[in-house]
């Protein structure tokens, strides 16, 4: 991901052309030496402070519900056990949860791709009269909204209460990745392009699907994720407008177990053990659900990163 | 594509296919004029206009709806009426609020804790990216970004458990790291004064490798020259950074702090929500959660609908504001 970042490297301007026989670093200042190593411990710090809860989670996930509940577990786990991990992942509440988010992510992010590149596309082209106002009355919506009521009372209008329905489409367009989609689109696809495809007799659609949207694979890419994390990690809709806890997604379980404490299920019997298992099972869960995320995102990133930055040119 | 010539009232004919930029002359702009233009258009790329349709359905009937919707804050809304039939109430609802003792402290909740995650969000992306953009060591480099990056990707539910169960006072983390040093546990979240801090830092925590990202891609496009240049006027790596970096980087921190002002209002009402717990509401209760309780649980759709207008309304004028200072003393805004 920091192929981009680290482009102009810094041991071509620090060399000398006119005396080739001389090591290509320049002998830092005493100054400038101090300075990095402050560099170093920073970044260092950084890092620690970052990693430092996430370790702290993952050990204890896996230690005993006795040591954990003890308060004993710091940097290591205490008593290795798998017992967490296996009430969570027998659990029928949070398995629907995975399930439903599972379908919502997926669902959902196809729904909102294909909307925001119908959106995005024509408003890219030049020759689309009326683009200018239709995009003001797009971003509009960036800076002004009806709010919580008031939408709710639309979705409840629509009879989409209690259904699926309500999470996938009432925000299915983000005006965000629309941007970016119609800054790509103007600026990444050459207009020649379009143009022989026009000249070939092709229509507008032939030209979208057979050139324009092959060619734009990254961006695509881009505003997937975008939306997939954000329908992955999202509760509040689902916790306004849905009522049957079989349509929950798994952030909405995970609330109700992490936060509100309310009980994993009926099937873990013993009522002590239930107390101990708790606090241990709050840290497996963490970990689970958040194991899909932490897999995709090596990859991802580096797609993301470009993402920011034709969002950055168009800022 | 056909040509068929039909229903351009009547007027000039049709141009030859040059597309829209082929002017009328002269004589003939008001008889063609914007209207012909856009049917020509329409003619000619139906089949983006076709397109176009279902996501601008979305918009008006997910947005724009709403914002009509936003009327029965001036109503007196029954399930039974409806929006539209039910009786006006002029501004009795804004008045409602306004005397509410809750006013004072939503108002001031959601201020301070947004002016305060601001403050401390802001620097801390750009002091990250300017200590990367300086390390050489490509592994150490690639390493700090990769992990502090991550939590982004991390859920507002997780990180919110995670810091419920790090700040625990008997088993958390956080006690431990205290007892170490032989202080006493402490129950924050039961304690409305670390309320914000647990909020911002946790914040700071997930969004800045993140954030930085941005100004790293900034920082790959300052011109090389510059630095040459400060390296003969005999520069050290701070005042480079000083002179050349922060300066090169300053349209995007502009950018950045335009849009964070903006939503100073709009404040993650996800998160406080999560953290908020009876203790701590004296400072956790901000405008989007009370709008939450005084609308989706008690029903009050009026009273909850004119609080929610009235935080969009302080916010667009925040927006507004910032982005005319900006354009002032910088000469770049958003629009």
């Amino acid at each position: 991901m920091s192929a981009a970042v680290t482009k102009p490297s810094r041991t071509s301007r620090t060399s000398r052309p006119d005396r080739p026989g001389r090591r290509r670093r320049v002998r830092e200042s005493p100054v400038d030496r101090v300075f990095l190593v402050g560099v170093y411990i920073l970044l260092t710090t950084f890092l620690l402070v970052v990693l430092l809860p996430l370790w702290y989670i993952v050990v204890s996930s896996f230690s005993s519900p006795e040591a954990v509940s003890a308060g004993r577990v710091f940097l290591w786990p205490v008593d290795f056990t798998l017992r967490g991990y296996e009430v969570v992942l027998t659990n029928p509440t949070i398995l629907t949860g995975f399930a439903n988010s599972f379908f919502y992510t997926i669902a959902g992010t196809a729904i909102s791709v294909t909307l925001t590149v119908m959106l995005a596309y024509p408003l890219s082209r030049a020759d689309f009269v009326g683009r200018k106002v239709l995009t003001a009355a797009v971003v509009f919506t960036m800076l002004f909204a009806g709010g919580l009521i008031p939408t709710y009372l639309v979705v409840q209008n629509l009879g989409m209460l209690d259904t699926r329905w309500a999470l996938l489409i009432p925000k299915a367009v983000a005006v965000w990745p629309a941007i970016l989609a119609i800054t790509y689109f103007r600026t990444a696809i050459p207009d020649e392009l379009r143009e022989a495809g026009e000249i070939d007799g092709a229509s507008d659609l032939r030209i979208l699907w057979k050139v324009v949207l092959p060619l734009s694979a990254p961006m695509l890419a881009v505003i997937a994720l975008m939306y997939a994390i954000v329908q992955w990690n999202s509760y509040f809709d689902a916790l306004i407008y849905l009522r049957d806890d079989s349509l929950y997604p798994l952030q909405l379980v995970l609330r109700n177990i992490l936060i509100l404490n309310t009980d994993a299920g009926a099937d873990v019997t013993a009522a002590i053990e239930r107390q101990q298992l708790a606090s241990l099972l709050k840290y497996s869960l963490i970990v689970v659900s958040t194991v899909p995320m932490m897999l995709i995102y090596p990859f991802v990133a580096r797609y993301f990163t470009r993402g920011l930055l034709l969002g950055a040119v168009k800022g | 594509m056909v040509h068929t010539g039909l229903g351009t009232a009547g007027a000039a004919p049709p141009p030859v296919a040059t597309r829209g930029v082929a002017m009328p002359p002269p004589a003939r702009r008001w008889a063609g004029g914007r209207r012909g233009r856009l049917r020509r258009s329409i003619r000619r790329h139906w089949q983006l206009y076709l397109l176009v349709i279902p996501p601008l359905l979305y918009f008006l009937i997910f947005q724009y709806v709403p914002m009509a919707n936003a009327i029965i804050a001036f109503k007196d809304y029954n399930v039974v009426q409806g929006i539209w039939g039910s009786p006006w109430a002029g501004l009795e609802y804004f008045q409602r609020f306004f005397d509410n003792p809750m006013f004072t402290t939503v108002v001031s909740n959601t201020f301070l804790l947004s002016l305060y995650a601001l403050i401390a969000s802001f620097p801390i992306p750009i002091i990250l990216a300017l200590a990367l953009n300086e390390i050489r060591a490509r592994f150490f480099k690639k390493t700090v970004q990769m992990v502090t990056y991550a939590p982004y990707f991390i859920s507002t539910v997780i990180v919110v458990s995670m810091a419920i169960l790090i700040l625990s006072p008997r088993i958390g983390l956080a006690s431990e790291l205290t007892g170490f040093f032989g202080l006493p546990a402490t129950d924050y979240l039961a304690q409305p004064d670390f309320f914000r801090h647990v909020y911002v830092w946790s914040e700071v925590w997930q969004t800045a490798g993140y954030s930085a990202v941005i100004y790293l891609a900034a920082l790959a496009g300052v011109d090389p020259g510059l630095y040459e240049a400060a390296k003969v006027d005999g520069a050290n790596r701070l005042q480079k950074i000083w002179h050349v970096d922060l300066p090169s980087i300053t349209p995007t921190i502009v950018v950045v702090l335009i849009l964070s002002v903006g939503s100073i209002m709009a404040v993650g009402f996800e998160k406080a929500f999560l953290l908020q717990n009876p203790l701590n509401l004296s400072q956790s209760e901000i405008i989007a959660t009370y709008t939450y309780k005084i609308g989706i649980q008690n029903a009050d759709f009026s009273l909850a609908t004119a609080i929610g207008l009235f935080n969009s309304v302080i916010n667009l004028v925040l927006l507004v504001g910032v982005n005319i200072v900006a354009k002032r003393v910088t000469g770049k805004g958003l629009w």
